[in-house]
């Protein structure tokens, strides 16, 4: 990464008459079908600006971004894995990106196939019956999910079912996705660990839930073993229990969501699939159910039929549309490379190894860092800042002096059961040399706070730029140049 | 044997496993039930080498028709410049995550605002968020920014102009987000402007949208619409197609609070669907109810210009069930994509390939009526490039035909009427081939 600010914009280069792109004619008369009155009367003003001017623009741009490819990403919660380039190979291949959406299926049987194959792994190893590819992002999956929920319900005739449950540690996605979906939130306490607590639970299970949502591990990285129990007593409630896949990661080859009993799911295909994140996207949030579930998936479906070949169709028993076709059809394509590189040899291997690191991570630091839960964690753990904390230094002050050092932070101030929590997750793409240096960083910074808490508190001072003004950005919003 | 993303040797893995206290990998899950372990292999194919990965994907793709595209129906076949692909698979910008960290993510928030300040002089609006995952989810939040800016009324009036895969997905979001959506009629192939008028004589409509570019690919005149709205107290909405405002009149000019809809066509290759972009722009007054992220400038400790993530005080991670969205990632990627794409084409590359892809339309529109088998259904209105026809011989049957050909011949609306859209990929000897196979039936 590039210390040093670029800081320029595209309008600040720009110079009339200069342009990036040209188009051949097409030697076709020239029409002007379109009276005045329908035609802008303010010009258009966009940038003039050279190609070579353009690109070298948003690559001196680019220097200022810190990415997977530049170093390690303990991002909690957000599985900053590895983005292997096959993917991106294949996501460009021709063959697919030509393809328009509404292209009959016998002309587009291989990328229907593509759809298929995905929808059939991602049902093995969620341990589900059937998944849609249709959502567009985590928290759109969530959306979709619930409203699966909520279509089994209102098809029992059961519509006193307006609540949904969610632990007070939950990603806030979850009850952002209910509020969408029409369903009123209730939060249940988790107990010190952030474990859904089984006896504050039961006596909110009643006819008026239509699901509880839960993350397994939890966003502490702890996994509720009393998920079984927990999952009973959801289903004698007549509710159904919808998985978080956003902490899918550590139980690749370990334990599948739908033998735990979750009833519906989403997975986040740009976190345990390897798909990048792209700055904020596109990723994709497919939504897998339990048997009995499947008609009330999205339209359309993807079918195989009985001579081989696939067809779209749509279930009268269906939600509906969430988007406009097969989801993020490339981001899929990425993710089905990543499941055929890896194969059934290594998938396994994915989770087991994932948590090997957060648990090094945890056992390497927690004489200096507090640790606010003992014991094994998953793919990801909590530290509630430092346990020295007469240095007045603060998780915030860690997270920015970390970008000194060239790590990304991890997440900080989530979850929201401890006042300084600083959660990280290494994935299993890491190796261990990574995490030796990143330990040795995290103890060198601990020992900055001690020697030195003034400068830890006003770092970063070796980034591009140093922190800015969010209150200003605020209170006075400039969103545009002008 | 470690893989090539697993970086593991097995000394590393004893020696960290000692650090952890423990002999066996397993043992990290004592805590998982015995009963839910999954045992044996998951029932997926072998890994593959690099090699096999791409044979398996070359497989797939033979089996798929490269066609020539007169397809629209709200994404359309565009060139993409050679500078855009190389851009955004830049891996500083492909493998960041949402700009959290300001310091280390001027990058992506540099080109979010360049982003916003660009879809703000497309629409002519005030306020430009981070993008949204597409025009049809990016509608239905628009839907649900009505409702909850009109607190108590939760109607919104959709005009039956829409396509229908917007439609679709509004319909499902107003269902379960209790919103009851009224199709406004159409007439003569446009919104049917009295039809509204009387429609929002309830007092009870939070919102109206409409089409335009519309699923006729005809340009409608709103003429009045806004006035209609404002005096009903209802939010305006205009669904676009980002490519079409380089010419068109803009939302702002026709009075819309909000503009929503569908970017692919800036560039963004078909893909059979995704990632496309979706936008979402506003005005000022109402910066505070929209939905998704929003980049602001700002200073640094040492005052230079910088950029952040602001205003998120509107978004689920802090507002949690009181959000304006349950939305988190916006399309970070695919804007940075448009971002270069209009910084390449400039205005007048736009309205050259807006121009381009209008004497195509116009071109083949009038090709085909002379074969006599098939009709513009709504010869009297205005369009670019994008027509609908009334056939004879039924929908399906000549983009069948035509597929024999290897063209797609457009998108069959229902069975006798067709939608065709050109833009600057096909030329004059496709439509005179789709011509002729019109002809022949």
């Amino acid at each position: 990464m590039n210390r040093e600010l670029y800081g320029k914009l595209i309008f600040e280069l720009s110079k009339p008459g200069r342009r990036g792109f040209h188009i051949a004619d097409n030697h076709l008369p020239q029409t002007n079908a379109l009276p005045s009155e329908l035609l802008r009367q303010e010009p258009l003003d966009l940038p003039e600006v050279d190609e070579p001017t353009v690109v070298r623009h948003y690559t001196n741009m680019s220097t200022n971004n810190f990415g997977v490819d530049t170093g390690f990403y303990p991002l909690g919660s957000c599985t900053m894995k590895y983005n292997p380039k096959i993917n991106e190979e294949m996501a460009a291949h021709p063959a697919f990106t030509h393809l328009h959406p509404d292209t009959p299926a016998s002309a587009v049987q291989g990328a229907l196939k593509m759809y298929h194959d995905l929808q059939l792994a991602l049902s093995e190893i969620g341990g589900m019956a059937e998944f849609t590819l249709n959502p567009y992002a985590g928290a759109h999956g969530e959306l979709t999910g619930l409203m699966v929920i909520r279509a089994y319900h209102d098809s029992r005739n059961d519509s006193a079912r307006v609540k949904v449950i969610v632990p007070d540690s939950a990603h806030g996605t979850n009850p952002a996705s209910a509020a969408v979906a029409g369903l009123e939130i209730v939060e249940v306490k988790s107990r010190p660990d952030g474990t859904v607590d089984v006896d504050d639970l039961r006596p909110l299970l009643d006819e008026t839930v239509a699901a509880v949502m839960m993350t397994n591990p939890n966003t502490l990285g702890i996994f509720e073993k009393n998920i079984p129990e927990i999952a009973r007593l959801v289903h004698e409630a007549g509710a159904l229990l919808y998985y978080d896949g956003a902490n899918l990661n550590p139980m690749l080859g370990v334990a599948r969501p739908g033998d735990m009993g979750f009833d519906v799911m989403h997975i986040n295909l740009h976190k345990t699939f390897s798909t990048p994140h792209g700055g904020g996207g596109p990723g994709a949030g497919p939504v897998g159910v339990r048997a009995g579930l499947e008609q009330f998936l999205p339209s359309p479906k993807v079918v195989k039929n009985a001579d081989g070949t696939y067809s779209l169709v749509c279930d009268d028993s269906s939600l509906g549309h969430v988007s406009a076709h097969l989801g993020n059809f490339g981001v899929e394509m990425r993710a089905l490379a990543y499941i055929l590189s890896l194969g059934k040899e290594n998938l396994s291997k994915v989770g087991p190894l994932a948590t090997l690191g957060a648990n090094y991570i945890k056992e390497s630091l927690k004489d200096l860092y507090l640790l606010p839960i003992e014991g094994v964690c998953k793919h990801e753990f909590v530290f509630d800042g430092l346990i020295d904390k007469s240095t007045g230094v603060t998780t915030l002050d860690i997270a920015k002096r970390l970008l000194d050092y060239g790590y990304h932070a991890p997440t900080i101030y989530f979850p929201l059961l401890f006042h300084e929590s600083l959660m990280i997750e290494p994935t299993e793409t890491e190796s261990v040399d990574t995490l030796d240096d990143f330990i040795a960083v995290m103890r060198k910074i601990a020992e900055e706070a001690a020697s030195d808490p003034e400068m830890v508190k006003t770092a970063p001072h070796n980034t591009p730029i140093s922190r800015p003004d969010d209150t200003e950005a605020a209170l006075h919003p400039v969103v545009k140049y002008e | 044997m470690s893989h090539r993303y697993l970086p593991h040797t097995q000394a590393d893995i004893d020696r960290m496993l000692e650090r952890c206290g423990v002999s066996r990998l397993e043992e990290l899950y004592s805590d998982v039930p015995e009963q839910l372990l999954f045992k044996g292999e998951y029932d997926v194919p072998s890994e593959m080498s690099e090699r096999q990965v791409r044979e398996f994907f070359d497989t797939l793709g033979a089996q798929n028709s490269r066609l020539v595209c007169f397809a629209g129906n709200g994404y359309y076949d565009h060139d993409t410049p050679a500078a855009v692909s190389y851009i955004v698979s830049r891996s500083e910008f492909l493998t960041a995550y949402t700009p959290y960290q300001p310091e280390i993510s001027q990058g992506t928030l540099h080109y979010i605002f360049e982003y916003q300040t660009m879809m703000c002089r497309l629409t002519g609006m005030d306020v430009s968020n981070a993008s949204m995952y597409d025009g049809t989810t990016a509608t239905a939040e628009a839907m649900m920014m009505a409702v909850a800016h009109a607190r108590k009324r939760n109607r919104v009036l959709v005009s039956s102009t829409m396509r229908k895969a917007v439609l679709d997905v509004v319909a499902t979001y107003a269902r379960y987000h209790g919103v009851t959506v009224d199709l406004i009629p159409e007439k003569d192939g446009v919104t049917d402007r009295e039809a509204l008028a009387a429609m929002l004589d309830d007092k009870n409509v939070a919102g109206v949208i409409v089409a335009q570019r519309n699923r006729y690919g005809i340009i409608e005149d709103y003429t009045g619409y806004a006035d209609l709205c404002k005096a009903a107290k209802a939010l305006f909405i205009m669904n676009c197609i980002a490519s079409d405002l380089a010419v068109l009149k803009t939302p702002a000019e026709w009075g819309a609070d909000v503009a929503v809809g569908d970017a692919q066509s800036l560039g963004i290759p078909l893909s059979f669907g995704g990632p496309y972009l979706g936008f979402m722009c506003c005005r000022n007054a109402l910066i505070r109810k929209l939905p998704g992220r929003i980049v602001g400038q700002t200073v640094d400790n040492d005052g230079r210009r910088v950029f952040v993530l602001t205003l998120q005080a509107r978004e689920q991670h802090i507002r949690r069930e009181k959000a304006t969205s349950n939305i988190c990632s916006n399309q970070g990627l695919m804007a940075l994509f448009v971002t270069v794409y209009l910084s390449l084409t400039g205005a007048e590359g736009l309205r050259e390939i807006n121009r381009q892809g209008q004497n195509g339309a116009h071109y083949l529109a009038e090709k085909l009526q002379a074969t006599g088998k098939v009709k513009l259904t709504y010869p009297d209105k205005p369009f670019l490039n994008e027509f609908c026809i009334t056939t004879e011989t039924a929908a399906s049957e000549i983009i069948t035909r035509a597929m024999e050909r290897g063209i797609l011949a457009g998108v069959a609306l229902d069975d006798h009427r067709m939608t065709v859209a050109v833009t600057e990929l096909q030329t004059k000897e496709d439509m005179d081939c789709l011509t002729e196979i019109v002809n022949a039936l």
